[in-house]
């Protein structure tokens, strides 16, 4: 049996960001867009949690600031799509493509 | 103390997470991708306890599965149409999203297959026992000012999200 090492870690989490990745570039409703940018967020904490069982315990801190990141990303990402939703009455990306309207 | 079935948990967390992550970005349903992502959310907090960080796993817990995705079910029920239920899922430039996904995709196989020897593999440090009293030591010494600069970042968050989400002000 294969011991589970960093790499495997790191394998998890680049599939993980992969799967955001192609969420955001292709769903069309921006609740599952924002959703996809958590999914890649969480892949970065996982690489960030992962190195800190090598390098020390920097690793957890910096992913600790990721997730506040992530909390004030979601709060202010859907604070728009409320505001863009009571003027246009639609969430979805292919049709949110004016500054001003 | 020497964790048991170390292999048979690692695949199994993280094929759930990855599982649920294939769930969110394919539900039609935004409420069924909310509730996938929380379930992988869960199991990723199960990974980290395997990594030996019970700080960040329960932050995980509580911040992300407690508090980030009950925001996104209420924003959910609140622009919910059923006119979503109808329409395509898929916006007009998927083929070429998951053509620039893949590539994204290739590029990390290609780094970890050719650059395995660049990631050392033991763990040279030793378990630490008290990790959240060490969090916090380095939180508020060494990270003083980045963790005020995360304070005021959510003050604006905060400001930023009501003065959007309001009416009138």
């Amino acid at each position: 049996m294969v011991p589970i090492t960093t790499l495997h870690y790191l394998v998890v989490a680049a599939a993980l960001f992969v799967l955001g990745v192609v969420g955001v570039l292709t769903r069309r409703n921006v609740v599952i867009v924002l959703m996809s940018i958590e999914l890649i967020l969480n892949a970065v904490n996982l690489n960030l949690v992962a190195f800190s069982r090598i390098w020390g315990l920097h690793g957890q801190v910096f992913a600790i600031f990721v997730i506040t990141d992530a909390a004030a990303e979601a709060a202010v990402g859907l604070g728009i799509l409320i505001a863009f939703f009571r003027n246009k009455e639609t969430i979805n990306v292919d049709e949110i493509d004016l500054m001003k309207w | 103390m020497q964790p048991v079935a170390t292999t048979f948990f690692f695949y199994f967390l993280s094929g759930l997470t990855l599982v649920s992550g294939i769930l969110v970005i394919t539900r039609k349903n935004p409420v069924h991708s909310a509730l996938a992502l929380i379930l992988g959310l869960l199991s990723q907090a199960g990974l980290y306890l395997m990594l030996y960080a019970p700080f960040v796993a329960g932050v995980q817990i509580i911040l992300y599965a407690g508090g980030i995705m009950v925001l996104f079910l209420f924003v959910i029920m609140l622009v919910n149409i059923e006119r979503v239920e109808k329409e395509r899922e898929f916006n007009k430039q998927w083929l070429v999203g998951i053509l620039a996904a893949g590539a994204l995709g290739a590029l990390f196989v290609l780094i970890y297959t050719r650059g395995r020897e660049l990631f050392p593999n033991q763990t040279n440090l030793p378990l630490e026992t008290n990790n959240t009293q060490q969090i916090g030591v380095m939180l508020y010494g060494q990270y003083m000012f980045p963790f005020e600069i995360a304070s005021l970042l959510l003050l604006v968050a905060i400001i930023g999200a009501v003065v959007m989400a309001k009416r009138r002000i």
